[in-house]
């Protein structure tokens, strides 16, 4: 095992090489290669089977997100927004109304607070899913991803109900969500807490001990703390590093403070614990929906969807074409003559991979001035090299796919 | 909205000012974070000063990104988002140059997460990082041409055909 | 109940059962086809669920996913082909074995769908010829099941000799593949 805090002066710490010539070789690793789950371009410089350096190339799939963001109206956005971290599209979607909500100054009822709480961590749970079946794919076991992507099938069985799209969801409004959930979301959203944790338990009996998957994932791809806050790691991959920083408790919103839950945390950063931060985290987000379920249950108002703000929450189909107000306000809001507020705001929410921040210039036009994303992908990611040193190359695969770099946050 | 610090952001300010006195150009308050603009000159003294400072700790580079503003004397700028997980604090620093002049002091000698940042915001809008350690493009092809996101370059695809200008308003 | 593929039209009797060659290698090739996924962006998690046990593309005989273009026979380009990227997907189509097949999935690979902008290519048929356009962003599996389909009827039905010909010839030429 390596330690996480050892100078990496020495990449290859462990190995003695009587060899007397040394002779590196470079290795090119993409941008298009299957283990690397996305376009990432790494050139190795290697020794043997050992990484001694690595130079990233990326932008293979760089789309202008916040170019496009300049030319669009606050409300066409949102469809750019899920093609972020396209995994969890649900978070990004309601992240970004949260922003423009910030801008305009709309306070939200509880109800929608704890509609929304349910679809992020539904979301949360999808994209953990995904990435901590990948770590077992590269490690060996396929079985774990066929698992579990079909409990991610029954997300997006209950992410159709809510807005009727599955990977790209485009979900919400600006000032609420677009309907409330129907008799069906509700009887899914029960049917999957229901069954989801019996498969979760099943998946973590297949690899948290299982003696091949920890000895190709302990020590393997570590960072210190001091490191990874250098390098803004945020979410699970600075959790697993030992750093408490979780934007639904340090910045509560969508009223995330009324909620009870443990933020796991790591002591080595490797790859084994973003694992099992992934893994647990996994658990806390069904004890949130439970929760939030409970307390919807509790509520006396069982119909708000949206907050009662007309000039601003674009009105359902079926009102605009019977009612004259929403067709006036469906107009100004479209043809872009509803005023908005000049200002700034940055807002963040815990995105799957960490902070997912949108930082907002609104000139007072129908589009932003500037609409920046921190993509917490893009920030860590360029750890990479530091983490992978001395490492072998198969377990650079396997560290990479715990990072869970998303090409689409990556590359904007 | 995050949690807004006032007594935080006042200190912060009496100490800046303190510090650097008319190289703190303005301040406001806008919704629940606090933005500063300062001096290019004394832009990295700034930030290293917030950095260091044992009450402010602003120790986490939240972002860094470049802004442009045609019609402005100053048209090119960078806003820089920093947190202070002790204090649980945001804070926003602004700083504009000319465009004749696209240059800042590199950030990456106190935050290496700046490294990414800042080749990005030279991507985007052709800002030069003094002391940057591999100032490249990062998200275009390395021989591209022009700044994509200073406002007077064409979002659109150049080599479209079959998009009517007279139907697209391009 | 299992259904195996229909024999071709021939002729049989006792013991023997004649067609010809190109129906009978027509046969093979499109109920074996090896593709290769460029997955880039949202189309490839999509192409995750098709290959997922939901909704299975084993079923159709496409299951064994080939990483090396050299082996394969089924190009299928998922999510945006951004202008960087443009060059690197021609060299994996040229690299791959004749005869070889470009399906290619979602808005963006067809078009450039939403992102008309200076840094994605408008569609994958302006570096390499396509065979069959799914539309979606992303698709839904069962959209990507179904142009797999429509390939292996192109694959099934194609002469042997398409490959040799000057037409074919003069459509590599179009996209600077010798």
């Amino acid at each position: 095992m390596q330690d996480p805090n050892k100078n990496s002066e020495s990449p290859v710490s462990d190995f003695v090489d009587h060899d007397e010539i040394r002779e590196y070789n470079t290795l090119n690793l993409g941008p298009t290669h299957p283990a690397t789950h996305g376009v990432f371009q790494n050139v190795m410089t290697m020794d043997g089977e050992f990484v001694i350096d690595t130079r990233q190339t990326i932008g293979y799939i760089h789309r202008a997100f916040e170019k496009l963001a300049e030319r669009r109206p606050f409300y066409q956005i949102t469809p750019i927004t899920d093609r972020l971290n396209y995994c969890s599209a649900p978070l990004n979607n309601l992240g970004w109304h949260m922003t423009v909500e910030k801008l305009l100054g709309i306070e939200m009822p509880k109800r929608v607070d704890y509609l929304r709480v349910i679809i992020m961590e539904l979301a949360r749970i999808g994209d953990h899913n995904i990435c901590n079946s990948v770590i077992g794919v590269d490690s060996g076991a396929l079985t774990g991803f066929v698992y579990l992507f079909q409990q991610r099938e029954k997300i997006y069985e209950i992410y159709e109900e809510i807005c009727g799209s599955r990977l790209t969801t485009n979900m919400g409004r600006i000032g609420g969500l677009e309907r409330d959930f129907s008799w069906d979301a509700w009887k899914k959203i029960g049917a999957f807490l229901d069954s989801y944790p019996g498969v979760l338990k099943e998946f973590e009996k297949l690899l948290k001990r299982n003696r091949i998957f920890m000895e190709r994932t302990i020590g393997v791809g570590p960072i210190s703390a001091e490191r990874a806050m250098a390098y803004g790691f945020t979410g699970p991959n600075l959790r697993a590093a030992g750093v408490d920083y979780d934007v639904r408790v340090m910045n509560p919103y969508a009223s995330y403070e009324d909620f009870d839950f443990d933020i796991p945390l790591g002591t080595q950063g490797d790859t084994y614990d973003r694992f099992m931060v992934r893994q647990e985290e996994m658990w806390q987000s069904l004890s949130i929906i439970r929760q939030a379920l409970e307390k919807l249950d509790r509520m006396d108002d069982k119909t708000t969807f949206h907050a009662d703000v007309p000039a601003y929450y674009l009105p359902e189909k079926e009102k605009v074409y019977n009612d004259m107000e929403a067709l006036i306000y469906h107009f100004k809001i479209v043809m872009g003559e509803t005023d908005i507020p000049v200002g700034e705001v940055y807002h963040c929410v815990e995105g799957a991979n960490g902070e997912l921040g949108f930082y907002l210039v609104s000139e007072g036009g129908r589009t932003p001035f500037r609409l920046h994303f921190r993509r917490p992908c893009f920030i860590y990611y360029q750890a990479y090299p530091e983490m992978v040193k001395g490492s072998m190359l198969s377990d650079a695969v396997l560290t990479m796919s715990s990072l869970n770099v998303i090409a689409g946050e990556l590359d904007a | 909205m995050f949690t807004v610090k006032e007594a935080l952001d006042t200190l912060t300010l009496q100490q800046l000012s303190h510090e650097f006195g008319d190289s703190i150009l303005a301040h406001e308050f806008s919704y629940d974070m606090m933005s500063i603009t300062v001096e290019k000159e004394a832009f990295l003294a700034v930030i290293r000063h917030l950095y260091e400072d044992h009450n402010l700790a602003f120790r986490f580079l939240t972002t860094l990104c470049g802004m442009h503003y045609p019609d402005k004397e100053k048209a090119l700028g960078l806003v820089v988002h920093l947190h202070s997980f002790t204090n649980n604090h945001r804070i926003r620093i602004k700083v504009f140059t000319t465009d004749a002049d696209p240059h800042f002091p590199s950030l990456t000698s106190l935050f290496p997460t700046a490294n990414w940042m800042e080749r990005e915001t030279w991507d985007f809008f052709g800002i030069v990082f003094d002391g940057h350690p591999g100032l490249t493009r990062i998200l275009n092809i390395d021989d591209f041409e022009g700044f994509p996101l200073r406002k007077d370059f064409p979002l659109e695809d150049q080599t479209r055909e079959d998009k009517d200008d007279t139907m697209f308003g391009r | 109940m299992i259904e195996f593929a229909k024999a071709p039209d021939g002729y049989s009797g006792k013991g023997f059962f004649v067609t010809s060659f190109e129906k009978a290698i027509g046969l093979a090739r499109k109920n074996s086809l090896w593709p290769l996924p460029f997955a880039t962006s949202c189309c490839g998690i999509e192409f995750m669920a098709t290959m997922g046990a939901t909704y299975d593309l084993a079923r159709f005989g496409s299951e064994r996913l080939s990483f090396s273009p050299r082996q394969s026979d089924l190009l299928m380009v998922m999510g945006t082909i951004a202008k960087k990227m443009g060059p690197v997907l021609k060299e994996v189509y040229i690299q791959m074995a004749e005869p070889k097949w470009v399906l290619s999935v979602g808005a963006c690979a067809s078009s450039g769908g939403i992102f008309d902008t200076y840094s994605v290519l408008q569609g994958i048929d302006r570096i390499i010829p396509v065979d069959v356009y799914v539309p979606g962003c992303p698709p839904r599996p069962e959209q990507i099941i179904d142009g797999i389909l429509k390939i292996q009827e192109l694959v099934g039905k194609e002469s042997l000799r398409r490959r040799h010909s000057p037409e074919y010839e003069a459509l590599l030429n179009q996209y600077d593949i010798e």
